[in-house]
């Protein structure tokens, strides 16, 4: 709420970047006049487009570090109870059951990588992000268009070709590639207009939720009310491989050393992907993305949706992680991500659903 | 029968004579490796998979499971047209397609072409194509159909000479026209050198002559009209052409959901709320515009969209009802409209044809089944129809059936010795049979850009071009002098 104070009074209306650069906003009609409006329904292809784009590289890095575990030497009971976080981190148990007896490695793999049926699988988010995208093509640069198209084509082909049998590790991190290479094609050709932010708005909404739901099962599957007395006295070799691994699923082992320069503490692994705005797949990160990108389409309806977003993004940033703690976690997330599928609502009213006349 | 082929002036295997304005691209193509030519095929075919040229074939499923999306084959081969055929043909269409504009604005308005007698009036009249509605209503400029595409074959004469008929019309929502930019940019991506070698007349300004005339037609008093266009949605098999077309005009590419009608305006649902739309290019057929007027379960297009046109508010193009200009059963009175329009002599030939409604008609047709070809008059994408040549007895004596009970749906004509082009196919380089679709724009003045799209039948002996039923494209280059 500060910031929003801070900025309306600024005379020239100009904004902070991310990148810390100041550019003038809407001043005087100016971005209003230089790009055009476009279709509702475009912009809601396009924010879903990114969301499964994202939703796909999560999935891949979730499975990937639990495939990883997984060939380390534990307990079945551990590496069990891996697998069953994954599928109840997507909320996906139930459906799970429905098809297979059990919970094992080979059949969580093949329900969330390759099943045509599972809506979260690999596959699905591949095709629906393809599928979106083919839906507006023509608002993509042909090189985002031939992204999304190629990446459905190639993880066919690779699949097709056994490449889950030879090395689910490959195939995982391919489809984390393919999402790097999409996102840097978004940002490298895309004319930076709506069509852009409303992307932008879609992956970093997705991201948001998926690094609470990574954050909630693993703090869940240790059994502790996380910041309860247990945490520091079971084995600190389980400990270290199970932090080490929430954190490898966001590409964050080596950041953490780099910014705490100290052994893995489980509250130190929740700030940095709670409250740090510097890692790029935090909490806080992908609300600075969101508040910033939604600022860029404002409308005259969303002025609500906008205070949400930017209220989410505040008590982020002025949170400690000892209050979070004294809450608890589990408490702390689920509250986070109704707000963000709040938010997600929001937008959608605001901006995607086309209103009449 | 015999037929005249593109390239060779003597089929004849020991000397295939080549004809002079193939002879550059011969004697090149005679270096080219087999091999050669098979990996810059394969390459094709991958970057139009990747580019997702692909169109949908209804109720179809790959093989792989990957959809109903399949690539038209694209052939290496060129097809050529010497500068001066393309300039007679260039006369000729644009004769044609104006006289055509003209009976449009004449039967829903006067009607002087009836009264005088020069076309019956009762095909016209009690036509599902005819649509009332459009009675009395002024368009801008006259002009019905904007974007027309006709489709051409060359047939071969007893001398051995070859003449170009015009087979059909098409001036409703003519497709195709995106492959003819995506093959040229396709062979200037495998073959750079031969571009060098010939002065082909370039293609890639279609958009912007379609963005122009477009906008040329908005409603008067319009001062930056914003153009648009209208598609079925993603699953329509030419959806690939619709966002082509878009993206290369820089237009949005919207659906009727995302368009709506109040006070006679039209608009679209932006996400900075309502924007006016003053010129919709319609890729949807007539019956699905207007649930209000047309057929009611249609969700594809617009409430209350005939109102804004009536209105003059909205421009469409092509505008409602061109289908009665280019229905089979009109068709072979299109020579005699230009005679009565224009008061001049046809310059591009109609394919003599036998309307069936004419009891004289039917009995020659009847008669001769074996060597005609008979088609629907309201049939479109090969369906519904008889080759006779290339029909069993069985199917012969079952449409015979089929057209006693109702002369008046089909014409017969001769079958068309359709020329052949040398076409890379499997087993090698074989000659095919081609057509040409040119496409026509008329705005304020009537213009084209050279060439237009191939198709080819690429099994052996098929007359049938459509991509529906098996054919593939060729690019199509007008030589400059």
């Amino acid at each position: 709420m500060l910031n929003e104070r801070i900025e309306d009074h600024l005379p020239t209306q100009l904004i902070e970047t991310e990148s810390g650069a100041w550019r003038a906003r809407h001043a005087s009609g100016m971005s209003h006049m230089e790009t055009k409006p476009m279709l509702s329904r475009t912009a809601d292809h396009l924010f879903w487009m990114a969301r499964y784009m994202e939703r796909a590289e999560n999935t891949a890095r979730l499975l990937d570090v639990n495939y990883q575990t997984s060939l380390l030497p534990q307990s079945s009971e551990a590496a069990l109870q891996g697998w069953e976080g994954l599928l109840g981190i997507s909320e996906l148990t139930h459906e799970y059951l429905h098809k297979f007896d059990e919970v094992n490695a080979r059949d969580v793999m093949a329900f969330m990588v390759t099943d045509a049926n599972n809506p979260s699988s690999i596959l699905s988010c591949l095709r629906a992000a393809r599928e979106n995208a083919r839906a507006v093509r023509g608002a993509l640069t042909t090189e985002v268009w031939e992204t999304m198209n190629q990446t459905w084509l190639e993880f066919n082909r690779l699949v097709k070709e056994g490449a889950m049998g030879r090395d689910p590790a490959d195939l995982f991190e391919w489809v984390k590639f393919r999402s790097h290479l999409s996102r840097g094609v978004t940002l490298g050709t895309m004319l930076q207009d709506e069509s852009f932010h409303f992307q932008r708005i879609g992956t970093f909404l997705e991201r948001a939720d998926n690094t609470a739901r990574l954050l909630d099962v693993k703090f869940h599957a240790r059994n502790t009310e996380f910041f309860g007395s247990g945490a520091g006295n079971e084995g600190k070799e389980v400990d270290f491989y199970h932090w080490s691994a929430v954190l490898r699923s966001v590409s964050a082992f080596e950041v953490y050393r780099k910014v705490y320069r100290n052994v893995i503490r489980p509250e130190k692994v929740a700030e940095l992907l709670i409250l740090r705005a510097e890692m790029p797949r935090s909490l806080v990160h992908c609300m600075n993305e969101v508040v910033s990108n939604l600022r860029a389409v404002a409308n005259d309806h969303s002025h609500e949706t906008l205070r949400r977003a930017g209220r989410l993004r505040a008590d982020l940033q002025f949170s400690h992680i000892d209050e979070i703690v004294a809450t608890g976690l589990h408490a702390y997330l689920t509250q986070f991500l109704d707000r963000v599928g709040d938010l997600g609502w929001g937008i959608s009213r605001d901006f995607l659903m086309p209103a009449s006349s | 029968m015999k037929f005249f082929d593109e390239m060779h002036a003597s089929s004849a295997h020991a000397d295939p004579q080549v004809r002079d304005h193939y002879r550059t691209y011969s004697r090149w193509l005679q270096r080219q490796p087999g091999e050669l030519m098979a990996s810059r095929r394969a390459e094709a075919e991958m970057i139009f998979r990747r580019v997702g040229i692909t169109f949908a074939v209804y109720g179809d499923k790959d093989e792989d499971g990957a959809g109903t999306e399949r690539l038209i084959p694209f052939d290496l081969i060129p097809r050529i047209i010497p500068s001066h055929e393309w300039k007679e043909m260039e006369k000729g269409l644009k004769q044609r397609v104006t006289a055509l504009n003209m009976f449009l604005q004449d039967v829903y308005h006067d009607q002087a072409i009836l009264k005088a007698g020069v076309i019956p009036a009762e095909p016209v009249l009690h036509n599902a194509q005819f649509r009332r509605e459009m009675m009395g209503l002024d368009v801008p400029g006259g002009i019905y159909s904007i974007i027309a595409g006709i489709d051409i074959v060359r047939a071969c004469n007893p001398d051995g000479s070859g003449t170009y008929y015009v087979l059909e019309d098409n001036l409703r929502v003519p497709s195709g026209v995106s492959y003819m930019l995506e093959n040229r940019k396709m062979s200037m991506r495998l073959f750079p050198e031969l571009f060098s070698e010939h002065r082909v007349a370039p293609v890639e300004h279609y958009p912007d002559l379609l963005l122009d005339t477009l906008r040329a037609m908005a409603p008067a008093n319009v001062n930056e009209p914003t153009a648009v266009v209208l598609t079925p949605g993603q699953y329509n098999s030419a959806y690939f052409e619709h966002a082509f077309l878009a993206q290369q005009m820089g237009v949005e590419l919207v659906q009727g959901q995302d368009l709506f009608v109040k006070d006679d305006f039209v608009y679209m649902r932006t996400t900075r709320g309502p924007q006016r739309v003053d010129v919709i290019y319609r890729r949807l057929d007539d019956d699905f515009m207007d649930p209000e007027v047309f057929r009611k379960d249609s969700t594809l297009g617009v409430v209350g969209l005939l109102r804004a046109y009536r209105a003059g508010n909205v421009t469409l193009a092509n505008a409602f009802g061109t289908g009665i200009a280019d229905d089979k059963s009109i068709y072979p009175y299109v020579p005699k409209m230009i005679e009565f329009y224009l008061g001049e002599k046809p310059i591009l030939q109609n394919v003599p044809t036998h309307i069936c409604r004419e009891p004289e008609a039917l009995k020659y047709t009847l008669d001769n089944l074996a060597e005609l070809v008979v088609k629907e008059v309201h049939g479109a994408g090969g369906y519904g129809m008889l080759v006779g040549p290339a029909a069993t007895k069985a199917e012969i004596e079952d449409f015979r059936k089929v057209l006693i009970a109702n002369p008046s749906n089909y014409i017969a004509q001769p079958t068309l010795s359709l020329s052949t082009c040398p076409t890379f196919v499997e087993r090698g380089i074989a000659p095919r049979h081609i057509d040409l679709r040119p496409f026509v724009l008329s705005g304020k003045t009537v213009q084209m850009v050279p060439g237009g799209l191939t198709r080819v039948a690429l099994k052996e002996g098929s007359l049938v071009v459509n991509s529906s039923q098996g054919g593939g494209t060729k690019d199509t280059w007008v030589l400059e002098n």
